[in-house]
This record gives C-alpha cells, structure tokens and sequence, in this order.
C-alpha cells in the first residue's frame, strides 16, 4: 500500500495547482464550469488525501512496521485507540492530518457557497486550495509520513508514554479544525477584498464556520487544560507553554471578530476592523501551526528543531503583506456606513470586549515571542512567566467578564436612563451579592479574585435575567410550561440564546480559574508509610506503597486515603510509570526502564467545592544496585524474563519502600472550569446549529406583512 | 493490483474534476453581487427587526424606545426593499 499512499500525496498536489489555476481563470474569464472545476478540485484534494489517511491508518493498526512512521511510533503493545492516534504525535503524521481537515472543511464550506458569493467564492477557493498546495509541498519535500524501512523492524517504539491519554488524543484534531476551519473566513476576506464586494454578505456565509472554528480551538484549548491537570505531575492546567499561547491568540482575535461581525451586520460599522480581524486570525492559525513545528520557542509541545520553519515563515510573510496591501487599497469601500450614536450602547460595548481581546492577544504573543525579542535586541534568551501574564492578562480578563454580562442587556445604538435602569438592577445586585460573600466567606482578601467573582455574577446575572424575562413573555403568549417555554424560545432564537450560553460558561471559567489560582494550596512533603501531612483542612495519609508491572510499564506509586474533619473522603492513588528505552544493549534489560521516559497518574479526587490532587515521585536511587546487579545476572534476559524480574522490583518496592516526595494540592472550584467549558460548548453547539428549513421560511412570511404596513406607511 | 487502484484513484479524480468541462453547466443565476448584498442586508434588517421586537417582549425595551426604534428600522428596510427593486429593474431592463 506504500505505492498508493505516496501516489495519492503526489496526486493531490496536482490537483491543489489545477483547482488554483481553474479558479483564477474562471473568477477573471467570469466561465462557470472553469470555476466549478475549481471547486471540485477541492472535493478530490478531500478525496485523495483521505485515501493516504486510510494508507497510513491501516498500516498503524495491522503494525506494518515496513511503514518507517508506525515504526517510529506505534507497537504491537500499543492499544488499539492509541495505534488509531499515533499517526498525528509525529511531525509528518500531524502534518497530513492537518491538510485532510483542512480540505475536508473547505470542501464543506466552498460546497455551502456554491450558489451565493459567486464573485468572491472563485477567489477563496484558489486561496484554501494554495493553503492546501503549501502543506502538501511541505509534507512531500520536507515531512514525509510514507516512507519505507527496510528492513521493516521486528517491533515499533510504541507511543510516547506522555501521549497515552484519550483526551490528548482528541486534543490535536481538535486543534487543527479550529486552525483549518479559521482559514476559511480569511479566504473568503481575501476574496472579498480583491473583488471589492465588501458588505456583509461574505459575513454572513462564513459566520458559521467562524464559530465553528472557535468551537474546535476552545474544545481543543480546553482538552489540552484537562490533560495538563489530570496528568501531566506539575499540578496546574495552564502553564503560559508558547505552543498553548499560540492556539490562544487565534482564539482571542476570533471571539471578538464574532462579536465585532454583528455591529457590521446590523450597522454596517466596523468594516475595516472586522477585515482586518479575520485576516489576523487566520494568520495567527497559521503562526500556531508554525511555532509547534518549527522547534524555534522551547515548548513541551512542540516537535522539535525541524527544517520547515523558513517555509512557514515565507508563507505568513507572503499573507501578512498581501493582507495589509489589500486592506490599504481597499480603505474607501471599507468606510463606515453609520456611526457610533452613543457610548451607551451595544455596538460601544462590542467595541470595548475587542479592545480588551486584542489587548489580551497582544500582552500573550508579546510574552510568548520575547525570549526571541530577547534575543534579538540584547543576544542573551530571556523569558517571562506565570507572573508577567497574570499581572496583564488577569485586569483584561476581569473587564472581559464584566463585558460579557453588558453586551446581551444593553440596547443597540443608543441606550435610554430607562434602559440601563430596567436591565442593570438584577446583574448590579448580583455582583454586590458576590462582593459581600467574598468578604465574608474569603479568608484572606485577594482583590483581583473578587473582582472576577464580581465579574462572573455579573455575566451570570445579566444572562438569567435574559432566559428568565424571556421565557416568562413566551409563556404569558402561549400558555405554555416553563421547561418547554425556555426549549422553544431557545430553539426559535438559537444564535441569541445559544451565545448566551456561552457567556454562562465563560463566567463559570473564569470563576474557576480565579478561585482555583486565588486560593490553591500546595504543600511539597517526603514521607514514608504511615505519616500523614494536612493540607488546608484534609489530612492525607501514606498508606502504604504500590508497585506493579504490566506489558509495557514498571509502576511505583503509594495509597493515600484522605480524610476531612474525622471522615474518610478518598482513597488516591498516584504512581509513575517508568517505561523503557529501546536501548537494551546500553542500559541493560532493566535499567532501560529506569532511562527511558516516566510519566506521572495523577491521584485526583474531584468535587464541585474542591479538587484533592496528588502526584508521587518514588525514591528510585535505592535500586540502583539491585537493578545493576540483576542486569549483570541476566544480561540476555527476554520479555517474559524481564516481567518476572521487574515484579521482584515491585515486590520489593511494596515491602520495604524508601521515603517517597509527594506533591498534594487541594484546589477550590477547578470542576467550574470543565463545566463551564462543557456550558461554553454546548451553547455554541446550539448557535450553530441551522434553523429547520420551515421554520426558516415562516421567519420570511411573517417578516413580510410587517415589511408591507412599513411600505404602505412609506 | 496496487497499481490498479492508483489508476482508479486517479481516474476518479480526473473525472470528478473535468465533468464541468464536458457537461453543460446548469443555467447561471443572473443575480449580481450587488443584489446579494442588497439580499443580505435585507435579511440582516428583517433579523433586526425581529430581535428588537424579541428586546420589547421581555421587557428589555420600554414601548416608547421601541417605537421609535422599530420605525427606524422599518424605514432602513423600506429603503433596502427599493434599492433592490431599482436594482432588479435595471438589470431587467439592461437585459432587454
């Protein structure tokens, strides 16, 4: 299947140049069939990359270790979820996995517009088609994922230990959608540009995926959190990594160009802004996709030290001046068709939630690049951590949340005294009701923490007055049950609602965040069986140490019970797995499992009010004669052998262990940021969700007789 | 065999592609961008039209501000509704 795998890469290629050509040639010749056979090139680039997926796919799971990749990263011990998703932890596998969805969503979104935007489709096509061109260049010439190994090897390396976590597995597809996905309302910008058609209505076409992108990136972000937290043994969910930097700053820009496109919808405003908006967000997609590749910033994320970061960087070079150029040239059809009427009102509160977004974006990609500004003004690699973004991040984000309960209450265009009174009680009261639990509750004041609880209540307040007030009006007209009367009006004004919901969530976020930042405990002991430590009110005991092995892992780890006020409340049990590494001959048969990579199971016991998580490192050092003195006694030892071998290790680790370093954390509300981020989703799920073509209809005929009074009235 | 099915896959392509070029291509919607636009910002106007009505039931505007704000948008459309007949006409009429 070799030969069919790399054909179909060099075949989709072809078919990248051919569509780019058709495209241009049909927008300027004005020909319909040169244009729709622009189009379906991107059907078949679909097509064709899916059958090297397939290719490849089918060789990791029958472990074809004639496949150089699956050699490299997958084994016949490999479970068959991981074998599924080895292909994307290598560099070249991740690389193809990008361009598949890359012209998967393109297909979906050129065959959405193959009837509307005429002008501009022909035009974005060829761009999300030269994307396409780029990245498979790039995987033929530089990233190879079908190469031969001859001779094919007896066993593969197997998965990175670190990687076998489902929802690490989710985390990348995840990503790249919402990376792929971005690029496609910067296509049709770029067409939209060079055509000069500059209202809304390109907007309106891509709306949709540009929320849906955001969708992805979030759930990608936010799997990648939980992963951090769950398993990774640092004990926090966001470490300020360049490589998670990056997927946020797309994200950042993205949530205020969905916000800023329904000022130019409604007003025609923002025209210049929101271009420019969406040109930088997909720039920054590609910039993500560019930092983890590149190995130029150091990150626990990022593939390494490679050759593709000059190509990379000639392409964000190419579309950060043709952008600019083309918005430049463009400044007098992008003007303005209305002005802001007042301050006081939702086009001005849009606004100011885009400043303190892009202020957010910028301090980010300012952090994450200065040990290469660094570098570059003084030649001495200097970072900045945790403290400089929080110190810059956290007043951002504390006016973002405040924002997002001012945005669905305030009025568009101007808002009366009447207004502002009738709609800012319920939130105002809600915020001083936090306000005064915070002060109470809190045992040592912490300001910026209770101004995001204040923030939060805020938002939460503002939006159930919103689901409230609404679902009280339909049930007055219709009579009908409350549940059903929310699930209608939900359902009849799904983009209103649904963004709504997001709010919610982004306020339950950040509450987590705050709370869980504000008033974490941590404490670093030693201990040996039997001793306990107490961590803000829970006392963990040291039970006893565990010790097992199993296909591919030596596992040290200890039994914790925890206990609150008298009460037993968890029994925890974290470990470290030591896998071995491939060099035998080097490290013996079992001191390879000593050098090779160790991961930490995190024990985490989780709860609405707090999360006890603990992680152990097990004194090793104690064996080191052991282990040397059982290599030398067995230096030919085999797999069945070196089981046995490694359970006496782990016999003897459970009788008599050495003292062993623990980490405990107890967290408050870290579960608010999961849930919340689950509220997040689900409301965007529903806004993207498209209306039942009936209903779509009656929206219209109802619209009209209003229209006709109006006509008549004119 | 591996070979053969490199040909169908490229055979496939080839025809999924070419097939514009040798069929007819189904009648071009004469609706020029400039109508799309007018169309979107209709349906933008006739969503605003809705929402402010939406704002109004539950409260969120008194009827005095909504009064006057639903005039004011139903003048925008009205407005619209004309630019697009205009339009239609002269494109009808350029056709002619």
């Amino acid at each position: 299947m070799l030969t069919l795998g790399r054909a179909s890469l060099v075949l989709a290629l072809a078919i990248a140049l051919v569509g780019i050509v058709s495209s241009l040639y049909g927008a300027r010749s004005g020909r319909a069939e040169w244009v729709a056979v622009g189009r379906r090139s991107m059907y078949a680039l679909f097509g064709v990359l899916t059958v090297t997926m397939v290719v490849l796919e089918a060789a990791f799971l029958r472990s074809d270790f004639s496949f150089r990749l699956v050699a490299s990263h997958s084994s016949t011990t490999t479970p068959t979820f991981y074998k599924l998703t080895a292909m994307w932890s290598s560099q070249e596998g991740s690389l193809l996995l990008w361009v598949w969805l890359l012209s998967g969503w393109a297909s979906l979104a050129v065959f959405a517009t193959r009837k509307r935007l005429r002008d501009i489709a022909p035009y974005a096509t060829s761009v999300l088609l030269g994307f396409g061109a780029f990245f498979v260049s790039l995987i033929l010439l530089f990233a190879h994922p079908i190469q031969l190994l001859d001779p094919a090897a007896v066993e593969g390396n197997g998965l990175p230990p670190l990687l076998r976590h489902p929802s690490m597995m989710i985390h990348p597809p995840m990503l790249y959608s919402g990376y792929t996905l971005f690029t496609i309302p910067f296509a049709f910008a770029l067409g939209a540009l060079i055509t000069r058609r500059l209202d809304a209505s390109w907007i309106r076409s891509t709306r949709r995926f540009a929320l849906l992108a955001w969708l992805c990136l979030g759930t990608g972000i936010l799997l990648g959190a939980r992963w951090s937290w769950s398993e990774l043994g640092w004990g926090g969910y966001w470490a300020w990594d360049p490589v998670e930097n990056a997927s946020l700053l797309p994200w950042l820009t993205g949530t205020a160009f969905l916000h800023s496109l329904m000022v130019q919808e409604k007003r025609g405003m923002l025209r210049v802004w929101n271009v420019s908006l969406v040109l930088a967000t997909g720039i920054l997609a590609i910039m993500g996709t560019f930092l983890v590749r590149s190995g130029i910033l150091e990150s626990i994320h990022a593939f390494g030290a490679s050759t593709l970061g000059v190509p990379f960087l000639v392409l964000l070079g190419v579309l950060m001046i043709s952008s600019a150029a083309l918005v430049l040239t463009r400044r007098r059809e992008l003007r303005s068709e209305a002005r802001l009427d007042s301050v006081f009102s939702r086009e001005a509160a849009f606004l100011l939630n885009n400043l303190a977004l892009v202020g957010l974006c910028f301090v980010i990609m300012w952090g994450t690049f200065f040990p290469l500004i660094s570098e570059i003004v003084t030649g001495r690699q200097a970072s900045v951590g945790a403290p400089w973004f929080d110190r810059y991040t956290v007043p951002l984000a504390i006016a973002l949340v405040f924002l997002s309960g001012i945005g669905p209450v305030i009025a568009w265009r101007r808002a009366t005294l009447g207004n502002l009174r009738r709609n800012f009680v319920v939130p105002t009261a809600a915020a001083g009701a936090a306000l005064l639990a915070g002060l109470t509750l809190a045992g040592e004041p912490k300001p910026t923490a209770l101004a995001m609880f204040c923030g939060a209540a805020f938002a939460l307040g503002a939006v159930g007055q919103e689901f409230w007030r609404g679902t009280r009006a339909r049930r007055a007209a219709t009579g009908e049950s409350l549940p059903l009367a929310l699930a209608t009006l939900v359902g009849r004004n799904r983009r209103r609602y649904g963004g709504y919901l997001v709010h919610v969530g982004m306020a339950l976020l950040f509450l987590g965040v705050a709370a869980s930042s504000a008033f974490q405990h941590v404490r670093d002991v030693r201990l040996q069986p039997g001793q306990s430590v107490r961590v803000e009110g829970h006392d963990i005991r040291y039970v006893r140490a565990t010790g097992t092995v199993d296909r591919e892992k030596l596992s040290l780890g200890a039994l914790l019970r925890v206990s609150k006020d008298g009460h037993e409340v968890a029994t925890l049990r974290p470990s470290r797995g030591y896998y071995p590494s491939p060099d035998a001959r080097q490290f013996g048969p079992i001191g390879r499992y000593f050098e090779g990579e160790a991961t930490s199971e995190v024990g985490l016991k989780t709860g609405l009010e707090r999360d006890v998580w603990t992680s152990v490192e097990p004194n090793i050092d104690s064996f080191g004669r052991m282990v040397d003195g059982i290599d030398r006694r067995f230096p030919l030892a085999d797999a069945a052998s070196q089981g046995l071998l490694l359970g006496v290790i782990a016999e003897r680790y459970r009788l008599d262990p050495p003292p062993a370093g623990f980490r405990m954390i107890v967290s408050p509300l870290v579960t608010w940021i999961w849930l919340g981020g689950l509220v997040a989703i689900s409301g965007a799920l529903i806004a993207i969700w498209p209306k039942p073509k009936r209903a779509r209809a009656w929206v219209v005929a109802a619209s009209r007789p209003r229209l006709g009074r109006a006509v008549g009235r004119a | 065999m591996e070979l053969v099915l490199v040909m169908l896959v490229l055979a496939a392509a080839t025809a999924l592609i070419s097939s514009p070029l040798w069929r007819r291509t189904a009648a071009e919607n004469p609706e020029t961008g400039e109508v799309t636009a007018l169309e979107a910002a209709k349906a933008a106007k006739l969503s605003e039209i809705r929402d402010a009505e939406l704002d109004f039931r539950v409260g969120k505007l008194s009827e005095d501000d909504y009064r006057a704000l639903d005039n004011q948008l139903r003048d925008e459309a009205v407005d619209l509704l004309h630019q697009l007949d205009a339009e239609r006409d002269d494109r009808g009429s350029g056709s002619r």
